[in-house]
């Protein structure tokens, strides 16, 4: 009997807490892209870094705070300086629009014109990013590091595998509760949210109403960098911050935004948690589960890992592919055209 | 001189002129109708009148203002209001929030317009947490209707509000429209069903490509052979 | 005087292009200025693929590593000589599984296609994938094990065919072109962006593996010392005709062998660009590059025409991949190593797109000349940040943490100038330096 809760107990540690965690980071980066493709109809290629120029504001901002000894500990001081970040991002993105896509807005250029746009913009955040805080891993979280460590798990239950709860773990679920709930809010109940599902689903129609498109723009973008500030601060907490591990997210929240349906907010939180599951579960060696959950001498050698963790984006790429071969618009359909 | 009114207006989307010297006006409370052959130029006569194409000859006029310069969104803030034939719901939204997105520009409470589109089109209030893009055709023309006067416009324009839809709920629709021209507010529609629609016109401009053909109460349009044999089908 | 102005322009600019490496060479070296030269020339083959999709046809291609990458490793696979105790450990182990996953994919196609409208389809493909996989897994995993151990320091991979390594380049090509076949059956005919991301993921997903699979490529052990198609310097100075050459040019045998080499791989670099470059030119021009363009500027209307615009798509989307994995070949034969570290999508696909839209979207020698241009900015960009930075904080004391900081941080100014290039050139002059005709 011990052995089945061990083994599920070693499930939820190493796939379960994980995936939930990296689930909802990613989910949250979605909701960014996916809020960029409703309202201004193109893929955010410069997603990814403006993520990482979000954190790497906060980092800069947990700095000077911990530099004067500023501390909510046990919470990490990272969540005090986040509302910095992301007044840094939102300021950044303002201007990206003002002097990049306005232009290409006005022009009524193609999609794949604002595509390319982003590229460049990419490329010069990569720079500032890089320019600024360097391609470094830098590690940020402070405070208590875990909400439950394995070793108190294992002596509350007595039983041999344990369950490490992460505090950056917790923090992550908890926030996107609340990010998901506050942003549902904000579209379905302000008007300010209806006037930008309104020029999401028919911008004609919207002019005919009186929204002014500027408007929708500029809220579009202040929620995408807040956006994209929470899901990187909540990714670097978790893991660590590195600028180009940010540039290689863009893989799997294009594959959740996609998943979900491009356009569609629920969507692209059911995307992030479809690709983040997948992703673990595939790429955990399951010996040990398979050690516990099956009798005797009939465990299996090899470390009975289905694709090493080197090919995790593979997986986001096959998931992709077969949402393309099959449902093109997403599990919830979203806009094909 | 009409309430509304576009006169001698010459113009197209750019390419060649495509009105030639039209005028078109109505009256408040009452109901004008524009009709004609495929591509006479009914639906852009509509547009030259509402901003959405530029005319280079000619003028707008709106309770004796001129208006010619203006754009469709500040036209939309003197008191016009606009149903487009197709697209003319927000799909995704529901009923109310397609009503409360018409009400857009309106920062006083609208709680009682909306009472009044429910009381016009009943079948609303009863759906009005459904996402408009489930509604049947004529239902959907309802919502399109409904948000249209949401901003208490002085004129409404209708582009072919029955296409696509069967003759009953057509019949239910004109109804409606006339309701709604009694209440005081300016009606011009371009329709494709001319028989019907000249029924219950006030005024009827029958184009041909692009020139006024025929200009004349709907009774009398009716009542006149030619119109009846070249445009009713005898 | 358009006709003369548009005929007058490129010429120019080539012109100036040439004096720019004229004068790296006087100021700099003229090894350097070779050097530039090389790599600016494979920059303009990959530039011409990129063009060739996104100039002719609008595809949006954003795994140009990928393809490279392909390229890249074909020329271990051609030129170095097999390991052949490793094939004994697990060659056939390795042939089997490859079979078993031919048969999965047949399999898995078969089942597909005829049992359409079946309701075991969909659960019968996922057994026939899920055991063909594990099946796959059973003769390959041992295979590799048993490969990478043979020798692991100097081998510890299959090693290649021995061939010339200049067949590379035409197997890099077919290699790329095979892959950009299965990514357009996938992506092409859906929006934009999905052929955008499809293409970002498969470029990921390739170079993972040549970091991985040691067996194959030895991974990021790298493999070095690639046979060339020019001679050695070392040969060259012992020879008693080039001695006397050297004299001649008044230069020692030791810079003119490494000046000589450059030459000879420029040669060969050259002949390539110029015959893709005529092969492109007259695809462009001939009715199968007008209706490439139709397509293009108006694919609804060409589809209305009944024109097969997924199948273009398609055949345009193979060729440039074909392009840019002959180019990735050029590359690891003029390194003389294969470093699958080295691909970053930045600098193997963005720069390469930068290339294209700031030479000229749809004109082949303006995707020519961006390649030589940005290529020569991408390398002087560098030293001349440097020197920037160094004017910025000349005033400042040289412990100043802010100098080192900047200093230290030179070198990413250049991905910024690239952005800002490519931002302001699809702003200002959208169609680039030499336009489209």
């Amino acid at each position: 009997m011990d052995d089945i809760f061990n083994a599920l107990i070693l499930l939820s540690n190493f796939v379960i807490v994980p995936g939930m965690a990296y689930g909802s980071q990613l989910a949250i980066g979605a909701l960014g892209v996916t809020l960029v493709f409703g309202i201004l109809r193109f893929s955010n290629f410069a997603h990814g870094d403006t993520m990482a120029f979000g954190t790497m504001a906060t980092i800069l901002a947990t700095w000077l705070l911990q530099s004067w000894g500023v501390s909510i500990a046990p919470l990490p001081t990272a969540l005090l300086a986040l509302p910095f970040g992301i007044a840094a991002t939102v300021v950044l993105c303002l201007l990206t629009d003002r002097w990049v896509y306005r232009f290409f807005r006005r022009e009524k250029a193609a999609p794949v014109v604002f595509l390319i746009a982003s590229v460049g913009v990419m490329f010069v955040l990569n720079g500032v990013v890089r320019f600024i805080i360097g391609p470094n891993d830098q590690r940020f979280a402070d405070g208590e590091r875990f909400i439950m460590k394995a070793r108190e798990f294992k002596r509350m239950s007595g039983l041999s595998e344990g369950v490490a709860f992460k505090t950056s773990q917790g923090l992550t679920i908890l926030t996107a509760v609340v990010v998901v709930i506050a942003l549902f809010w904000f579209l379905n109940r302000t008007r300010a949210g209806k006037s930008m599902r309104a020029y999401s689903d028919n911008e004609d129609l919207a002019l005919l109403s009186g929204i002014n498109p500027e408007r929708v723009v500029l809220i579009t973008w202040t929620l995408t960098a807040a956006l994209a500030t929470i899901a990187g601060v909540l990714y670097g907490l978790d893991k660590s911050f590195k600028p180009f591990t940010y540039f290689q997210l863009l893989l799997p929240i294009f594959a959740a935004a996609i998943v979900g349906g491009l356009g569609n907010p629920l969507g692209a939180i059911a995307g992030g948690f479809i690709i983040a599951f997948s992703e673990v579960t595939v790429t955990y060696a399951y010996r040990k589960f398979l050690a516990y959950s099956i009798p005797g001498d009939w465990a299996p050698e090899g470390l009975v890992q289905l694709l090493s963790t080197d090919y995790k984006f593979a997986v986001s790429f096959v998931i992709l592919v077969l949402v393309l071969l099959l449902r093109p618009t997403g599990i919830f359909a979203g806009r094909s055209t | 001189m009409s309430f509304l009114s576009g006169e001698n207006m010459t113009g197209g989307y750019g390419g060649a002129d495509i009105l030639h010297d039209c005028t078109i006006g109505v009256e408040q409370g009452e109901i004008a109708v524009i009709v004609g052959p495929n591509g006479a130029g009914k639906s852009t006569a509509m547009k030259a009148v509402f901003g959405m194409l530029d005319i280079h000859e000619g003028t707008v006029y709106l309770d004796g203002a001129d208006i010619t310069a203006l754009s469709p969104q500040n036209r939309v803030a003197r008191g016009m209001s606009f149903v487009p034939q197709n697209q003319n719901v927000f799909t995704s939204m529901t009923v109310e929030e397609n009503l409360e997105m018409g009400a857009f520009t309106r920062r006083d409470d609208f709680s009682g317009t909306m009472e009044q589109v429910y009381e016009l089109f009943p079948i609303l209030k009863e759906k009005r947490r459904q996402p408009a893009g489930e509604l049947s055709g004529g239902q959907r023309q309802q919502v399109a209707v409904g948000r249209a006067l949401m901003t208490r416009p002085k004129v409404l324009m209708l582009d072919e509000p029955t296409a696509g839809v069967s003759p009953i709920v057509m019949d239910e629709l004109f109804d409606r429209i006339i309701e709604v021209a009694k209440s005081g507010i300016a009606i011009l529609m371009v329709e494709q069903n001319a028989r019907q629609a000249l029924n219950i016109a006030d005024k009827g401009y029958v184009l041909v490509q692009g020139r006024n053909r025929y200009t004349d109460t709907g009774a009398a349009l009716m009542a006149n052979p030619e119109v009846r044999r070249a445009f009713l089908g005898g | 005087m358009s006709q003369m102005n548009g005929r007058l322009r490129p010429i120019l600019m080539f012109a100036a292009m040439a004096a720019a490496l004229a004068t790296v060479g006087i100021v700099q070296s003229w090894s350097l200025s070779l050097a530039i030269l090389n790599l600016c020339l494979i920059s303009a083959v990959m530039s011409l693929g990129v063009n060739i999709q996104w100039g002719y046809a609008g595809l949006f291609n954003v795994g140009v590593m990928g393809f490279a990458a392909l390229g890249g490793v074909t020329g271990v696979l051609i030129s170095t000589p097999p390991v052949m105790t490793a094939w004994q450990a697990g060659g056939n182990g390795i042939i089997i599984s490859f079979f078993i996953a031919l048969a999965t994919i047949l399999a898995a196609i078969f089942v597909v296609k005829r049992m359409a409208g079946n309701r075991l389809k969909r659960p019968l493909f996922i057994a026939v994938i899920v055991a063909g996989y594990f099946l796959a897994r059973y003769f390959f995993d041992p295979a590799v094990e048993n490969i990478e151990a043979v020798e692991p320091a100097k081998t510890g991979y299959l090693g290649g065919f021995g061939l010339p390594i200049i067949f590379s380049w035409i197997a890099g090509g077919l290699l790329a072109a095979g892959a950009a076949w299965v990514v357009g059956k996938i992506a092409l005919g859906l929006r934009s962006d999905y052929l955008a991301i499809a293409t970002l993921g498969i470029s990921e997903i390739i170079v993972a593996a040549l970091k991985n699979e040691d067996w194959l490529t030895r991974g990021v052990k790298n493999v070095s010392g690639l046979p060339r198609p020019v001679p050695y310097e070392i040969d060259l100075q012992q020879t008693v005709w080039f001695q006397e050459w050297a004299a001649i040019l008044g230069a020692t045998p030791v810079e003119f062998s490494s000046i000589f080499v450059k030459l000879c791989y420029g040669g060969l670099f050259a002949v390539v660009l110029l015959a893709v470059l005529w092969l492109s030119e007259r695809a462009l021009n001939s009715p199968w590059g007008r209706m490439m363009r139709a397509i293009r500027d108006n694919e609804v209307s060409a589809e209305a025409m009944g024109k097969d615009v997924t199948g273009r798509h398609l055949q345009v989307f193979i060729l440039g991949s074909a392009v840019i994995g002959i180019a990735g070949a050029m590359l690891t034969t003029l390194d003389g190593q294969f470093t699958p570290s080295s691909y970053q999508p930045l600098r193997f696909t963005f720069i390469i797109w930068v290339m294209v839209i700031v030479g000229g979207s749809g004109n082949n020698w303006g995707a020519v000349l961006g390649g030589f241009v940005i290529w020569f900015f991408w390398i002087e960009a560098e030293p001349m940040g440097l020197w920037l930075m160094d004017l910025i904080t000349a005033g400042m004391a040289d412990d100043s943490g802010l100098r080192k900081h900047l200093l230290n941080s030179a070198a990413h100014m250049r991905l910024m100038t690239m952005g800002l290039i490519l931002l302001l050139v699809l702003r200002f002059s959208p169609r680039g330096l030499i336009p489209e005709k």
